[in-house]
């Protein structure tokens, strides 16, 4: 078997820019020049007709109208601008209660805790152990004065689908802002936000085979959803976003957003099936969890742990890979991922997990090499593992009296 | 993180990874460590009539470095007497594995591991 390696499965970290997406931003950076915003010359038409020729297809890929569609610098400034924005416009006629999600990403996360330190409160909703959300528990998180909630689509480390027209509908009826982190949703879920009840939602252009550096925040306009403006200047995008617009990235991230409209189907068939082969070999080791809902779940994603090995000798075990470890390694400290100890998950679980995410250049050679090195750098890590040894000797090591250093 | 040469290949080829039998008199056990802290290290040692460590053992659950540093303490021990074992100091440890300061730790619990095999051998034998 000949594979080149590291082997890519760290797709739900970026993804690479298609080459025809590449292609087609090309003359964006050297020929078609100019400022979108310049009106007075066809150096600016021209970019303008790209940006807007962008803005169409990022649009059909969620059905929404192209004036819904603001031009960002990625997911991260979409949930900030979607989040300050909505709850620094309402909060003086609805109040000032949040609702969202302790396994958001950090963008959600972080921005409404910035708005807790101006006065508004927030509720972190824990999701179920299979990283879904109870919508009983959702609604009894509903206050009164509840503006605004932020749920995310697909979860970026467990893949899991949240029911986003459930939540939506119960936002409706209370009249809450509702918020979507769709960043790792598109090319892989359909999105319809003429069905949806959603208001906004974030998106970025290179988790789905376009260039990092640019998003979009698609905000409804029936009804009108009304935010305000984070970044101050020229008036882009309708006031919502000021800044010159980065024409080539715009452009990759249309024909990004196109061809995923065109291919999803048949690609999410083929990643599906690369998933469950993966599933099936690493299944054969003992003792692996698998973190998050199988049902309910984007067929790119799988995120796993293997008991009585340590987090950081199997990272360093699996070097042949690019993958994802629930555990952090920071400089000084190992963190265990703090969405898989929302779902319940001990520490050294939640330590010992790796995010397999597959996507469109994958192949199956790819997933029976990883299957192949899983198995032997396990049984290694294994053999040098006093954990493993008293859990096949029968000691039940949750009633072990370890001496904690 | 970036690993030395030393940790590298202990961590690739670890020594003497086994288990001895921990009830035969002549078999000292140290375990140290908790699994919620990310470490755990299991090291024996066997002694013969003359007192001197003749074989040593360890199976290590933990990052690379607490590997290396176990590896590494059962290849020192094999020689020494219980006296000499107990002077390993986690300082050697270190230096000779290079480990960076946020790694120290493991160093310490290979100390910390000797000490309690010794400690486990003493309290087995005859006064």
């Amino acid at each position: 078997m000949t594979v080149k390696t590291p082997i890519y499965l760290d797709y739900s970290a970026t993804t690479p820019v298609d080459p025809r997406v590449a292609e087609k931003m090309i003359p964006y950076i050297t020929e078609h020049f100019g400022n979108p915003a310049s009106r007075s010359h066809p150096f600016g038409w021209t970019a303008e007709e790209a940006v807007e020729e962008a803005r169409d297809e990022v649009a059909k890929l969620v059905n929404a109208d192209p004036r819904e569609i603001v031009w960002t610098s990625g997911a991260t400034e979409s949930n900030n601008l979607a989040i300050k924005g909505a709850a620094n416009f309402y909060s003086g006629t609805k109040g000032k209660h949040i609702i969202t999600v302790q396994t958001e990403h950090k963008a959600v996360i972080d921005a409404v805790r910035d708005l807790e330190r101006q006065g508004f409160t927030a509720t972190y909703l824990a999701p179920e152990p299979n990283g879904l959300i109870d919508l009983e528990k959702f609604k009894a998180a509903i206050q009164p004065d509840t503006v605004l909630a932020s749920v995310m689509f697909v979860n970026n480390e467990i893949g899991v689908i949240q029911d986003i027209t459930a939540i939506g509908n119960i936002c409706r009826e209370n009249n809450i802002i509702f918020h979507v982190d769709a960043a790792q949703a598109t090319g892989k879920v359909e999105i319809d936000l003429e069905k949806l009840p959603v208001d906004l939602m974030s998106f970025c252009a290179h988790k789905t085979y376009g260039p990092k550096g640019i998003g979009a925040l698609y905000v409804r306009r029936k009804p009108r959803i009304r935010i305000e403006a984070q970044m101050h200047g020229g008036g882009h995008e309708r006031g919502m976003r000021s800044g010159t617009l980065a024409t080539h990235q715009i452009v990759g991230m249309g024909e990004a957003f196109r061809l995923a409209r065109l291919e999803m189907k048949a690609e999410n068939l083929k990643v599906r099936r690369l998933r469950d082969r993966l599933l099936a070999g690493l299944e054969e080791i003992d003792e692996v969890y698998v973190n998050g809902d199988m049902d309910h779940r984007v067929p790119h994603n799988l995120n796993i742990s293997f008991n009585f090995v340590e987090g950081e000798s199997l990272i360093m075990a699996v070097k042949d890979i690019a993958v994802s470890s629930g555990s952090a390694c920071t400089s000084a400290s190992l963190e265990p991922s703090y969405v898989l100890r929302a779902l319940g998950r001990s520490d050294e679980l939640a330590h010992s997990s790796i995010r397999f995410s597959i996507g469109r250049f994958t192949t199956e050679e790819d997933i029976d090499y990883t299957i192949a090195l899983m198995k032997s750098k396990i049984g290694k890590l294994r053999e040098l593992s006093p954990l493993w040894e008293m859990h096949l000797d029968g000691i039940d090591l949750s009633k072990v009296e370890w001496a904690a250093h | 993180m970036a690993y030395s040469d030393k940790v590298l290949d202990h961590y690739e080829n670890p020594r003497n990874v086994g288990t001895l039998d921990k009830n035969d008199p002549h078999v000292g056990t140290g375990m140290v460590g908790a699994p919620a802290c990310g470490d755990v290290m299991k090291l024996q040692i066997k002694v013969n009539d003359s007192g001197i460590i003749e074989d040593a053992k360890f199976k290590t659950y933990g990052c690379g470095s607490a590997i290396a540093s176990s590896s590494l303490v059962t290849e020192w021990l094999k020689g020494k007497t219980l006296d000499q074992a107990a002077e390993i100091k986690n300082s050697a440890i270190a230096e000779e594995l290079a480990l960076p300061p946020v790694k120290i730790h493991c160093s310490v619990l290979a100390e910390d591991a000797i000490k309690a095999a010794v400690a486990d051998l003493k309290s087995k034998q005859p006064a």
